[in-house]
């Protein structure tokens, strides 16, 4: 058997060489190649969270060259269940892709996805600040491809606005890590860990990374570009960029924050953190309930999941950390499922309005069994894994007497329910006269619901996931 | 001697008929009935063995890893028995009703899934070891209901739903509240008898906290007043499922875990030495009262049931938060009581409507001619309700009454009386118009062989017979008064 080392290697290779070979062969071979290398590194990855969980914390110095020198990879029980978490996710979403965008986008979307699954591994394999820097700006350059990929006025307006907001973001990033090494001689993770001290130069550079990976996640108030991007890509993509590409960010900021800057820096900026979270669920779920487009409903709703991930700042405690690792992760399928499934009643009824979905239960059962099952997790009501995170968080914020978190939570789920049921109610409704349905492919439909069940498989057997993410945990 | 398959196959026994259900099409009527019978007879089975086990002594449960440190506990112990036993039973009864009712009609199949998985939750809540199973399946129940309460998809429907889920989704979060913070407090809330809270009983100040936010989360359901809004609307539901919400499924569980609470985990003696019990006596007081006056307000006779179910659920808190042993045997055995007369009560509004079209108590006149088996079940449910011997009703008024007395709380008596007196303001005028004033020219005679279709017949008078039957021999061993005086004997005695 391969060792674990030379697993995460195939886990970032797998998808770059899926990659190339499928922008190679013609037309025809784009799927299979696609499949095939999805299937590959959905295996690779699944072997690397079982080595991890077996075996602990596996490391590989790339290109033999140890730190400070070299680089250093590492997956501990985090980094294998983001792994876990982009190998499942991502391809349902690109099954879904296939049919929603046409032929030529097709063949552009599945390298693209493929290129940015190679950065988001590495990413989350990365022990390095500047090799963290790399895969970041990789996986912001695949995602405005994606974004533009049909080239249509929303498409190219959405790009924009993302890309006027990521470029700052990776400057500001640059610049932190730039003011670290000069003051630390290292990027790497572990390393920086042991030599940070308090001081001007540690708390410009903290400011500085915080500030660049809130602009990409994006934290509010600087989420402004995410209503009208999340609603001018194509939906495929807003479901990656919402589950997949945002976590990427967010992961760098969780790992960063915990293991290197908060036990220098003042329990005041962590509130603060905090408090931009909380702000943000209001805000987010306020807005997500005054809107009448169905997608900037879904889209808003993440302002205000992304908020909740900022709770962790505040209580940092390794429940707190499990908790929040725990949204991302169901945030991750849940949305995805959402994203999906407006997508699919677009396709079949062409309504982008809140009204497209009624009769939804009896034309588009799946999907809006998955719509209701990922409506659930958003809200945080059990069987489901948003319910998990919640209560993990929840017994946190009363642990750590910081109860007013706690009312956040609280609150913030019945402003998601506001939002969330007022999509569904009207599922039941009779199909409004003069509308027709048109038939949409199997795959499709199944896409999102895999996706919810994963949500709510994750309400229903928490262990797993918590005993991994307890690998190498910090403290 | 432990069993340890059995509580899952009580639980799974709905939930995968459910999940079934759901995938068969609109036109397999005989799949899906021959399917719901088969889950009902197999869960009564599973019951009956079940509760033979507990009253032998047995212990049976499931447990199930959930977080590392808490599980998921699936437990049978007296109490659960009591209301799975009840819920089994009317379960059965209400899915002959339904298939009647609903004949014809749209979108059976969601119905019976929802209908089916509802169940479940029940069998969920009355079987949870923990607090944290029971919170989960309690939230189960609130979203396996709300597709029941819209099920008609008129505007008014939707409307009731989104009150429905007003009250319950924000029940619910002060519910979380409270369990969270019992859990950080002791870090497993174990449903232990007398109470799994002794080692933390000095944090007095986070543990009456605790205590108000769940009894205010649980009373949600429980349509304590004022957080009763939701139960009156929700009247807009088909026949069946008002039956179910009332009798059995959502204001019992919420009864029935105020009593978890209660006894359970704080420990009756804490819950005393906190100073709570007797805040929630008079809120239950409260309702009781408030409940029978709106009852008599209304002239629309399913919103005057869903008022008096108000009133009567409160007897059930009554009882258990009076101090004493009479007082608890007199709340949990209307746990059972109420949940039969109050669903043929229901029934019966379905007959009257289904049959005759007749929604308003003034339209009943005379419908004793028309209609005497199913107007017969109405009279024996509505005397219970009232406390007239020999009917379980009076059973449990009795009990109440004398534990009240037994609590040194005489003004309870005082209520109770009342009460029933608002009861028979609300019930007599309907029986006695119904036997004895002509009856309305347009009622043509019914062409069938009885006075409604036998799907509907039955089911009302068997829980018109139940009614009488738990009265009439409460004195026995396994009558519902038997087993609560067990449960008093083995779990509640302080």
């Amino acid at each position: 058997m391969m060792g674990g080392t030379a697993l995460m290697a195939w886990s970032v290779a797998l998808p770059l060489i899926g990659a190339v070979l499928s922008l190679l062969v013609g037309r025809a071979g784009v799927r299979l190649v696609a499949g095939v290398a999805s299937v590959a590194t959905l295996i690779a990855s699944s072997l690397v969270a079982w080595e991890v969980s077996t075996q602990g914390v596996l490391r590989q110095q790339l290109g033999g060259w140890g730190a400070p020198l070299g680089i250093e990879w590492r997956a501990d029980g985090l980094a294998a269940l983001m792994l876990l978490t982009i190998a499942v996710v991502g391809p349902l979403i690109s099954v879904h892709a296939l049919d929603h965008l046409g032929d030529r986008e097709d063949r552009e979307f599945l390298p693209l996805w493929l290129f940015i699954w190679c950065a988001l591994n590495a990413l989350v394999l990365s022990a390095d600040a500047f090799n963290l820097y790399v895969t970041l700006e990789l996986t912001t350059l695949g995602a405005v491809s994606l974004i533009v990929v049909r080239r249509d006025l929303p498409g190219l307006d959405a790009g924009l606005r993302y890309l006027l907001f990521a470029l700052p973001g990776s400057l500001c990033y640059l610049l932190g890590i730039a003011f670290l090494y000069g003051a630390y001689a290292t990027l790497d993770v572990g390393m920086l860990a042991q030599r940070v001290q308090s001081g001007p130069v540690t708390w410009v550079a903290a400011g500085l990374v915080t500030v660049g990976l809130c602009l990409k996640t994006p934290l509010f108030p600087l989420h402004v570009w995410l209503p009208p991007t999340y609603t001018g890509a194509p939906t495929p993509v807003t479901a990656l960029l919402s589950a997949l590409i945002s976590k990427g960010s967010f992961y760098v900021l969780l790992r960063l924050w915990l293991e290197v800057f908060a036990p220098v820096l003042d329990a005041e900026v962590g509130q603060l953190l905090g408090l931009l979270g909380a702000v943000a669920v209001l805000w987010g779920s306020v807005l997500a309930l005054s809107q009448t487009q169905l997608k900037r409903v879904v889209a808003y709703s993440s302002v205000a999941q992304i908020g909740y991930m900022f709770l962790v700042f505040p209580m940092a405690t390794s429940g707190a950390r499990a908790g929040v690792i725990y949204l991302v992760v169901s945030h991750a399928a849940a949305k995805a499922s959402m994203f999906v499934a407006v997508g699919n009643i677009h396709q079949a009824v062409g309504i982008t309005e809140l009204g497209g979905v009624q009769g939804l239960a009896y034309r588009m059962p799946f999907t809006f069994l998955a719509m209701a099952l990922g409506g659930i997790s958003l809200i945080g009501i059990p069987p489901s894994g948003g319910f998990i995170a919640k209560w993990l968080l929840l017994n946190e914020s009363i642990g750590t007497q910081q109860w007013w978190w706690a009312l956040v939570l609280l609150g913030g789920s019945l402003l998601a329910a506001a939002y969330v049921f007022r999509i569904l109610r009207g599922s039941f409704l009779p199909l409004p006269p003069g509308v027709t349905v048109r038939s949409i492919p199997l795959g499709n439909e199944l896409a999102p619901l895999a996706l919810a069940l994963i949500a709510l498989l994750l309400g229903l057997v928490p262990w797993f996931p918590l005993d991994l993410l307890a690998v190498g945990a910090s403290r | 001697m432990m069993n340890t398959w059995l509580p899952l196959s009580v639980l799974l026994s709905s939930l995968l008929p459910g999940l079934i259900i759901f995938l068969l099409a609109e036109e397999q009527r005989r799949t899906r009935t021959v399917l719901n019978l088969l889950a009902a007879v197999t869960k009564l089975l599973l019951t009956a063995v079940m509760a033979w086990g507990v009253f032998q002594g047995r212990q049976y449960e499931t447990r199930l890893p959930f977080f590392p440190k808490a599980d998921l506990v699936l437990r049978a112990d007296s109490f659960s028995l009591l209301f799975i036993t009840l819920s089994a039973v009317l379960w059965f009864v209400t899915t002959i009703y339904a298939v009647g009712y609903l004949e014809g009609t749209d979108h059976r199949s969601r119905f019976f899934g929802f209908f089916s998985l509802c169940v479940a939750s029940t069998m969920g809540i009355a079987l949870a070891g923990n607090l944290l199973t029971f919170f989960l399946f309690y939230e189960m129940l609130t979203l396996s209901t709300y597709p029941l309460v819209i099920h008609r998809g008129t505007p008014e429907a939707l409307r009731a739903g989104n009150v429905y889920l007003r009250y319950t989704l924000s029940g619910a979060t002060l519910l979380l509240a409270g369990v969270v913070l019992l859990y950080s407090l002791t870090g497993s809330v174990e449903f232990t008898e007398r109470g799994a809270l002794g080692a933390v009983a000095s944090h007095r100040t986070e543990l009456v906290v605790a205590f108000v936010l769940l009894i205010a989360g649980l009373g949600v359901k429980t349509a304590l007043v004022p957080l009763h809004g939701w139960l009156p609307v929700a009247m807009v539901a088909p026949a069946p499922v008002s039956a179910l919400l009332h009798a059995v499924a959502v204001v019992k569980a919420g009864a029935f875990g105020i009593t978890r609470i209660i006894y359970d985990v704080y420990g009756v003696y804490l819950v005393h030495d906190l100073g709570v019990m007797q805040p929630l006596a008079i809120v239950a007081a409260i309702t009781i009262l408030y409940g029978s006056v709106r009852a008599l307000q209304q002239g629309d006779l399913k919103k005057r049931l869903a008022y008096s179910t108000v009133s009567q659920v409160a007897y059930i808190v009554l009882g258990v938060s009076l101090f004493g042993t009479v007082s608890t045997i007199g709340g949990l055995v209307h746990l059972v009581h109420q949940g039969v007369m109050k669903i043929t009560l229901f029934f019966c509004a379905g007959n009257f409507a289904e049959e005759l079209h007749v929604h308003r108590v003034s339209e009943l006149r005379g419908v004793g001619r028309r209609m005497p088996l199913t107007t017969g079940a109405f009279t024996i449910a509505a005397l219970g309700m009232i406390g007239i011997p020999p009917i379980a009703g009076f059973i449990s008024k009795w009990y109440l009454g004398i534990g009240a007395l037994e609590a040194h709380q005489p003004w309870m008596v005082v209520v109770l009386l009342t009460s029933s007196l608002l009861n028979a303001g609300y019930f007599l005028p309907i029986v006695y118009s119904a036997w004895f004033q002509a009856p309305r020219e347009e009622w043509k005679p019914s062409t069938r062989g009885w006075e409604i279709g036998l799907l509907l017949l039955l089911p009302t008078v068997a829980t018109a017979v139940l009614s009488l039957a738990a009265g009439l021999f409460a004195g026995a061993e396994l009558s519902p008064l038997g087993w609560t005086r067990l449960i008093t004997e083995r779990e509640f005695r302080p």
